[in-house]
């Protein structure tokens, strides 16, 4: 038993059962000392992440390495984000319950476990931990009937995915005799011929995962759910839990399957080309901001699984870089939609940000940067996301998704552009309600780093060059 | 080293980003910032000019060497540096930027009224991509000014444009990011065969021939955009005539010349079996844009159309002589482009003093505009002439040395090409006619004031600079002289290599 291996989870889970007991004894509201103190969790466990030790524990099944930790601290940075953005919006909203911050806590456990697992058991605990609390916030706008439906929408594809997994797991474990990440691994190195069902098990296990990062064909949820829940539970959907399980989908790909690597390959090139293809078309017709920050993530993830579907080190290297850039890009720009309210109202069109660009210059700068960024323009951030991924796939001969990969891009710009249009070219309906400081710290946050990630690349590059190496070394 | 004794280029790239940071930081009444945005963005702009002066002064012209190198590392591992570095091609670009940006920014002083911060803002990061462009030794680098000027740009025309502004922002930039993208493409797998972007260590790649086709054409479907040539040039009339008055100059100024840029910085000397495979292609293009968009431009009713349409005839001549591979087309070439930028921008800059008293640029509404405004008839004399070629401005030694150049590869060509020189005049002393003689009848033209004193300032370098170009070309020919002949030595010596080897 290696227990101080998983301090950081410890510690998290700690803090969150204490949370929960401080949230209920008082009789007045602690919502905004229960938010202050998961942040504070968060922070602490972040650091935790930063000197955790490597090496596996509880007979293998948990492991700690350079990958783990990168994805991990731009998980745990994704949920402190969404505890910030969040906080003013449901005080607003009459929605300020103490649970709230404490479910995202729960999920980020689930996160940080699924990205330590080596076991597809381990995997499964951590990835229905994630979802339970997903499940929950989704429709914690409980009175709105939009909300709860999503919540509903999402719980039982959500179920389905989860049984795919597990029907999955139980043919690899039938066709491998082992559910351990590294005995699976030897299982197929040493087999003569690779078992048929195990493959099967692969594909139902792939499936699975695809659903969680919302790939196309597995991303019919994405849309509704993201327009039905709450503004900052979208944010926090969009971003953590993206990272996270496209991460898991790198790791499991990568580790115990990487020898079967030209038989999953087929199916991520697929889902990579039809997401960034479906990313950047259906986006074009819509006028709810958030059903297109949706088809944009699906988008995204597809350049995201462009970088794993190469293969190469670079191209998981890649990988990485564009869903740390994605995550904060993202989170900036759900700060933006959750900043849109008029007279109390929270906003949801496109249209509702016309004349941004005069009534709130600084925002509209901010959201004109992700937006640009997002299309892949430079010196943003985004365009080195998407220019190492293309990189690695031309390095990799994989020259069709290169080129769906620009031409996407190009269509893509499209609806990323009329946002821009109607912030700043478009007659004003009238001025935004004042944004609160926590909006404006990480608007300036996100918005910085969106505008400053080429001054130093490096940073990100020889943490993800890091990752990479634990991962296939 | 550097000839400066400091970071020139850096800072000629980087200080109108200080001045658009400065810009962010001012405060108070609508009128008090409009007011300091102005003054703010033109010392800057003047001292980026002034700057940019010691490029002129001390180059080196004997050399085709990258000068005032600088040199400094960015992504290591990925071959990615930050490397900035003037050639004789490049560096009169640099200066053509750094002129036409005060220019620009002065044109704007009375014209642009509403979000004049912002507007100034959007002009200093204009300047910073285009010098940015023009002085980058790292294609990655190139590639991101290349395409950063899309951002500032597209909110020029589409915050402070004409009626139609969404539709021309729009088509601008999906045009152009479409064009560059798939250049990206290109450019990835350059870094993919030379694990470096920088420029000088590409120049030493051999790339077989069957995949210079595709990355000519990569870098074509960019590169022709932009220029623009045709038949991708319908974005250019519709972004002039809805940009304000500051933003055609810069569009045509500055902004066409990066596509032609790119022609002789990338294509010609990294694919020259390719160059020369395509060039009779590029040939019938840029004929049909003489000729055709000679005879559009002659069905204009809108100024502003005009002339764009006039500037896709010229920088088909551009084209012409940059594929012509010898050193008459060639340098003819990149004279004809400096001459354009300063000529082209200088007639707009005349349609915008017309257009700021009348607020319409239809020809129709004009006549007889001479009679009341004099001075302004006389530039915009000077300018016409210049812009159809005569002898001793601006615009003659470039389409002259284009000529003599298209001659040696076929007479046809050449023959065809000159057509434009017969059809400029045309359409260009028809419009003069139409606007500044003809009868004066209307009351609003004969209410004009002539020129004021901020607009003298204005068109005062333009002026100098067009006689100075026509009456003594050679000032500018020099310092392109040792670079153009660099670049036809390396063609010659990579066409050597595949006869050698029996192809």
């Amino acid at each position: 038993m290696n227990w101080t291996l998983v301090l950081p989870e410890l510690v998290l889970a700690i803090c969150g059962l204490l949370a929960l007991v401080a949230g209920v004894i008082p009789k007045r509201d602690t919502s905004y000392a229960i938010n202050m103190a998961v942040l504070g969790a968060l922070l602490l466990s972040g650091v935790l992440v930063l000197v955790q030790p490597e090496g596996t524990a509880f007979a293998g099944q948990y492991v700690s390495d350079a990958f783990t930790k990168f994805t991990k601290l731009l998980v745990v940075a994704g949920a402190a984000l969404g505890v910030l953005v969040a906080m003013d919006w449901n005080a607003k909203q009459g929605l300020a319950k103490f649970e709230f911050p404490i479910l995202l806590l729960f999920s980020t456990i689930g996160m940080m476990i699924m990205l330590s697992a080596n076991d597809l058991l381990t995997l499964y605990i951590g990835l229905e931990l994630l979802s339970l609390s997903l499940y929950v916030i989704a429709a914690f706008d409980r009175d709105n009937g939009r909300s709860s439906e999503a919540g509903l929408k999402y719980f039982v594809l959500g179920a389905l995915a989860s049984g795919l997994l597990l029907y999955g797991a139980s043919l690899i474990y039938g066709f491998s005799g082992t559910t351990n990440f590294d005995r699976i691994a030897d299982a197929i190195g040493t087999a003569e011929a690779v078992p048929f069902g195990l493959v099967v098990g692969l594909v139902f296990v792939l499936a699975a995962l695809a659903f969680k990062v919302s790939a196309v064909p597995f991303h019919m949820w994405t849309p509704d759910v993201y327009e039905g829940a709450p503004t900052p539970v979208t944010a926090f959907f969009a971003s953590a839990p993206k990272v996270a399980a496209i991460g898991l989908l790198t790791r499991v790909a990568a580790g115990p399957f990487g020898d079967l690597a030209g038989q999953w390959q087929q199916i991520i090139i697929l889902c990579s080309l039809a997401s960034m293809v479906l990313g950047a078309l259906a986006a074009i017709g819509q006028t709810n901001i958030k059903r297109l920050m949706a088809y944009s993530s699906i988008g995204h993830v597809g350049y995201a699984l462009m970088g794993l579907a190469v293969g190469s080190e670079l191209g998981v290297r890649a990988l990485l870089v564009y869903m740390a850039i994605y995550l904060f890009t993202n989170v900036g720009a759900f700060a933006v939609l959750i900043a849109m309210r008029r007279n109390g109202q929270s906003l949801e069109k496109v249209e509702d940000l016309a004349g941004l660009g005069r009534t709130d210059p600084a925002m509209a700068l901010a959201m004109t940067l992700f937006m640009f960024s997002m299309a892949g323009i430079p010196p943003l951030a985004g365009f080195f996301g998407k220019y190492f991924v293309i990189g690695a796939a031309i390095q990799g001969g994989f020259i069709t998704l290169a080129v769906v990969g620009v031409l996407s891009s190009a269509v893509s710009a499209y609806y990323y552009l009329r946002v821009i249009k109607v912030m700043y070219f478009d007659a004003g309906i009238g001025a935004l309600d004042a944004r609160p400081a926590s909006l404006s710290v990480v608007l300036a946050g996100t918005g910085l780093f969106t505008l400053f990630f080429f001054a130093f690349p490096g940073l990100f590059l020889s943490a993800a060059q890091a990752a990479v190496a634990a991962l296939v070394g | 080293m550097n000839a400066a004794g400091f970071p020139l280029l850096t800072l000629l790239t980087f200080l109108p980003l200080v001045g658009a940071g400065i810009l962010l930081f001012i405060r108070g009444e609508e009128a008090v910032v409009a007011a300091n945005a102005r003054w703010t963005a033109l010392w800057t702009s003047l001292i980026v000019f002034a700057l940019s002066l010691i490029l002129w002064f001390s180059f080196d012209k004997s050399t085709a060497e990258f000068q005032f190198v600088e040199l400094h590392q960015w992504m290591p591992e990925f071959g990615l540096s930050y490397h900035l570095g003037v050639d004789g091609i490049s560096v009169l670009f640099v200066l053509l930027a750094t002129l036409l940006t005060p220019i620009c920014i002065l044109a704007s002083w009375e014209s642009v009224q509403s979000r004049v911060r912002e507007y100034m803002i959007a002009f200093l990061v204009l300047e910073t991509m285009m010098i940015g462009m023009f002085s980058s030794m790292d294609m990655l680098m190139f590639y991101i000014f290349f395409e950063g000027v899309l951002i500032p740009m597209f909110l020029i025309i589409g915050v402070w444009g004409g009626q139609r502004r969404v539709y021309a922002a729009y088509k601008l930039f999906l045009y152009t990011l479409l064009g560059s993208l798939l250049m990206l493409l290109a450019v990835l797998t350059l870094w993919y065969m030379a694990g470096s972007t920088s420029i000088p260590e590409l120049f030493k790649l051999q790339i077989a021939p069957s995949l210079q086709v595709w990355l000519f054409l990569a870098f074509f479907v960019s590169f022709a955009v932009k220029v623009p040539m045709w038949p991708v040039h319908t974005w250019l009339p519709d972004a002039h005539v809805e940009a304000p008055t500051a933003g055609s100059v810069i569009l045509a100024g500055v902004l066409l010349k990066m596509g032609a840029y790119g022609f002789l910085r990338f294509s010609l000397p990294l694919l020259p079996q390719a160059t020369e495979w395509f060039a009779p292609f590029i040939f019938t293009l840029s004929i049909v844009a003489v000729i055709y968009t000679s005879l559009v431009a002659m069905a204009q009713e809108d100024m502003k159309k005009l002339i764009a349409y006039s500037s896709v005839a010229h920088m088909g001549i551009v084209t012409l002589g940059i594929f012509s591979m010898n050193h008459q087309g060639l340098s003819g070439a990149i004279f004809q482009m400096l001459s354009h930028g300063v000529v082209a921008g200088a007639l707009f800059l005349c349609v915008g003093v017309v257009y700021d008293r009348v607020h319409s640029r239809e020809i129709a509404r004009y006549g007889g505009v001479a009679k009341v405004m004099p001075v302004y008839g006389a530039l915009f004399m000077l300018f016409t002439m210049a812009s159809v070629a005569l002898p001793g401005t601006a615009g003659f030694p470039g389409e002259f040395l284009v000529l003599v150049g298209i001659w040696q590869v076929n007479p046809w060509i050449a023959f065809f090409g000159a057509t434009g020189m017969i059809l400029g005049p045309c359409y260009m002393l028809w419009l003069y006619r139409r606007v500044l003689f003809s009868k004066l009848a209307k009351p609003e033209i004969k209410a004009l004031l002539d020129l004021s004193p901020r607009e003298y300032v204005t068109f005062a370098p333009l002026i100098v600079l067009t006689l100075w170009m026509g009456i003594y070309p050679s000032s500018f020919l020099s310092f392109f002289e040792a670079s153009v002949a660099a670049l036809l030595a390396r063609h010659e010596a990579a066409m050597a290599l595949p006869r050698l080897a029996g192809m």
